[in-house]
C-alpha cells in the first residue's frame, strides 16, 4: 500500500475520466430522448413511448439500431480522412468537459476529490481552443466524403463557426474581467455574491446566441439544412460513424450549457440542494432552452446569418467589453 | 528544472526552421510557400519559449514576443491568402512560376 | 511520493519530448514534400498541434492555448479554405517543386549548418531562477505596462490586415 500510494492520484484521475465520459454519453442519450419528447409535446404529437415506461428505454433501442446499421464507405471517399473525421469531431467535445467544475471538493475514503478533472489557469481559453479544433471534424468530413452536399455543408459550417467564434469569445471577456481569472473553478467562486448574468446581461445574450450558432443548432443549423443540403457534412456517413457526429453535437450542447452556467449562472452554487444537483438542474434548463428554440424558430437564410454575426453580434460584444471596462474604472 | 536540456529544443527548432526554409524556397504552389513561412515562424517561437524557460524564467519577455509573433503571423496569413486568391481570380493559377506580371 | 520523484521523471519528460519532436519533424517534412497540397495542409495542422504540446512541456500554458486557438483554429482553417478554393488548378500529379529547388536545398543546408554551429558552440547563460508565479496575471500586466506600445501597434496591425484582406480579396462589383 505504501509503495502504491503515489499511484493513487493517477488512479483517481483515471476513474474520474471514466465516470465523466460515461456520464456524458448517458447525458447525450437522454438529451436526445428529452428532445424528442419535448418537441413532440410542442408539436402536439406523442413522441417515442413504446420502449419501456414513457419510452425511457428508447435511447438503448436507438443505440442498438445504429450499431447494427450497415457500414457504407462511398466510392469517392478519401478513406483514412473519411474515417478519422468523426473522431476529430467527438474527441474535442469530450475533452473540453475536463475543466468544467460540477461541485466543490468532496472527501471519499480520506482522499480529497475535486469534482473536475483539471483546474487550468487558462481554462476558458482551453475550452475555446478545443471548440476551434472541433471545426476540423466537419471540414474534413465534408471534404473527404466526395459528395457535393457534404462539401457545401462543410464550407458553410466552417465559415459559420469561424464567424461566431469571435462574438462567442468576446462575449465572455466582460465576465472574465469582473472575475479577474481564466480558471473556471475560480470563476464559480467569484460569483458567490452575485451571478454574472445580473452584471453582464448583454454579454450573456451574445454568448447564448453565438453558442447556438457554434453548436450548429436550429435556428442556425445551416450546415445540416435538410431541405437544402440533404444532411450537410454528414450526408455520406452511416452507422457508428454517423453516431459519432450526432454525439458530438449533443455533447457540444452540454459543454456549451455548462460553460454558460459556469460563467453566468454561478456554476454549482445555490441554496438547499447539494452543488452537483444545482449544476445538473441549471444545465438541464439550458438544454430545454436549446430544444425550445429548435421547436420555435425557423432557420435563418445564410447571408442573413453571416450579416447578423459580423454586423450585429461582433460590434455589440465590443461595446459590452468597453462598457464593462468603463464601469469598472468608474467604480474603482 | 525540466528534464529536457535546452540544446534539444534549440536543435529541434533549427531542424524545423531548415525544413520551413526548404519548403519556402522549393514550393511551386503559393499556398505551399506560405506554409513554409509558418513553419519557420513556429521554429522561432519554440526558440523564444525555450529561451524564456531556461534563461529568463523570472521575466515574461519570451512569452510576450511569442504572442506578438503569432499575431503578426495571423495578419500575414490573412493578407497572403487574400493576395493569392486575388491572383488566382485574375490569372487562374497560383503556380509561382507562371505569375510573372512584371516581366516585360 | 519521494521514492519516485527523481528517478523516472527526467526520462519520462525526455521520452515525451522525443515523441513530440519526432511528430513535429515528420509532419513538417510532410508539409514541404507532399504533392497533394491538401495533405500538406493537414500535416501542417498536426505540426502546429504538436508544437502546442511542446509549449506545455516548457510550462507555458498560455502560449500553448494561444497556439491552438490561433494557429490550429484560425490560420490552418484559412489555409485549408485557400487550398479548397484553388484546388482544381493545382493538379497533384504535377510536380510540387519549382525549378530552383536544388538551390533552395543548398541554401537550407548552409543555413542549417550555421544555425547548428551557433546552437552547439554558443555559451547559453542558463538560469536556475524559479518560474514566475501566476503567469496569466503577470502577462496581462506586462502587456498593458511595459509592452503597451507594441500591444497597441499589434492591434493596429490586425485591423489593417482585416481591412486589407477584405479589400484585396473582394470581387470587383460590376466588372
Amino acid at each position: 500500500m505504501e509503495l502504491l500510494s503515489p499511484l493513487v492520484p493517477i488512479l483517481i484521475i483515471v476513474i474520474k475520466s471514466g465516470v465523466a465520459i460515461f456520464a456524458l454519453v448517458t447525458a447525450f442519450a437522454y438529451a436526445v430522448w428529452i428532445e424528442r419528447r419535448v418537441m413532440a409535446r410542442m408539436q402536439s404529437r406523442i413522441g417515442p413511448n413504446r420502449a419501456g415506461p414513457f419510452g425511457l428505454l428508447q435511447p438503448l433501442a436507438d443505440a442498438v439500431k445504429v450499431l447494427l446499421k450497415e457500414e457504407i464507405i462511398p466510392q469517392d471517399a478519401k478513406v483514412p480522412i473519411y474515417l478519422l473525421a468523426p473522431a476529430v469531431s467527438l474527441v474535442p467535445a469530450l475533452l473540453s468537459f475536463a475543466v468544467v467544475p460540477i461541485g466543490p471538493e468532496i472527501e471519499i475514503l480520506g482522499q480529497k476529490i475535486t469534482l473536475y478533472l483539471a483546474d487550468l489557469n487558462v481554462g476558458v481559453l482551453y475550452v475555446f481552443a478545443l471548440a476551434s479544433v472541433g471545426v476540423y471534424g466537419i471540414v474534413l468530413a465534408g471534404w473527404s466524403s466526395g459528395s457535393k452536399y457534404s462539401f457545401l455543408g462543410a464550407l458553410r459550417s466552417s465559415a459559420q463557426m469561424l464567424s461566431y467564434e469571435l462574438p462567442l469569445g468576446l462575449s465572455v471577456v466582460g465576465a472574465l474581467m469582473l472575475a479577474g481569472t481564466l480558471s473556471l473553478v475560480q470563476l464559480v467562486e467569484a460569483q458567490k455574491n452575485a451571478w454574472f448574468i445580473l452584471l453582464q446581461p448583454l454579454g450573456f445574450l451574445i454568448f447564448i446566441v453565438s453558442a447556438v450558432a457554434e453548436v450548429n443548432r436550429a435556428p442556425f443549423d445551416l450546415p445540416e439544412a435538410e431541405t437544402e443540403l440533404v444532411a450537410g457534412y454528414h450526408t455520406e456517413y452511416t452507422s457508428i460513424k454517423w453516431a459519432f457526429f450526432y454525439m458530438a453535437e449533443y455533447i457540444n450542447m452540454i459543454v456549451v450549457s455548462s460553460i454558460a452556467v459556469t460563467l453566468f449562472f454561478g456554476g454549482w452554487q445555490g441554496p438547499f440542494f447539494p452543488p452537483a444537483v444545482w449544476y445538473f438542474l441549471k444545465v438541464a434548463a439550458f438544454i430545454f432552452l436549446f430544444i425550445w428554440l429548435r421547436a420555435t424558430l425557423p432557420r435563418l437564410r445564410y447571408d442573413r446569418l453571416m450579416q447578423f454575426g459580423w454586423k450585429i453580434l461582433l460590434p455589440l460584444s465590443l461595446v459590452n467589453i468597453i462598457a464593462t471596462a468603463a464601469i469598472m474604472v468608474w467604480q474603482g | 528544472m525540466s528534464g529536457v536540456p535546452l540544446s534539444w529544443y534549440l536543435t529541434l527548432a533549427t531542424v524545423l526552421f531548415a525544413i520551413g526554409l526548404y519548403g519556402t524556397l522549393s514550393r511551386k504552389n503559393a499556398v505551399g510557400i506560405l506554409m513554409g513561412i509558418e513553419l519557420m515562424l513556429n521554429a522561432v517561437n519554440i526558440n523564444l519559449i525555450a529561451f524564456w524557460r531556461f534563461i529568463t524564467p523570472h521575466l515574461l519577455t519570451g512569452q510576450i514576443f511569442a504572442v506578438f509573433v503569432i499575431t503578426v503571423a495571423a495578419s500575414e496569413v490573412a493578407i497572403g491568402l487574400a493576395l493569392i486568391l486575388a491572383i488566382y481570380r485574375q490569372k487562374k493559377t497560383i503556380d509561382i512560376e507562371e505569375i510573372d506580371l512584371l516581366k516585360g | 511520493m519521494p521514492p519516485f520523484e527523481n528517478l523516472p521523471t527526467d526520462l519520462v519528460l525526455q521520452g515525451i519530448f522525443l515523441l513530440v519532436a519526432g511528430l513535429i519533424v515528420v509532419a513538417a517534412v510532410a508539409v514541404v514534400t507532399l504533392r497533394n497540397i491538401f495533405h500538406s495542409a493537414l500535416a501542417l495542422i498536426l505540426c502546429f498541434s504538436a508544437v502546442a504540446g511542446l509549449y506545455i512541456l516548457l510550462e507555458a500554458p498560455f502560449v500553448a492555448a494561444v497556439q491552438v486557438l490561433i494557429y490550429v483554429g484560425a490560420i490552418s482553417v484559412l489555409i485549408l479554405f485557400a487550398v479548397m478554393l484553388t484546388e482544381r488548378v493545382m493538379d497533384p500529379k504535377m510536380g510540387a517543386r519549382n525549378e530552383q529547388w536544388w538551390l533552395g536545398l543548398l541554401l537550407t543546408a548552409i543555413a542549417a549548418t550555421g544555425l547548428g554551429a551557433i546552437v552547439g558552440f554558443a555559451p547559453w547563460p542558463l538560469s536556475k531562477a524559479p518560474i514566475i508565479n501566476d503567469q496569466i496575471t503577470a502577462l496581462g500586466k506586462e502587456f498593458l505596462t511595459t509592452y503597451v506600445l507594441p500591444f497597441e501597434v499589434a492591434s493596429l496591425l490586425l485591423l489593417m490586415a482585416l481591412l486589407g484582406a477584405i479589400i484585396i480579396a473582394r470581387e470587383k462589383e460590376g466588372g
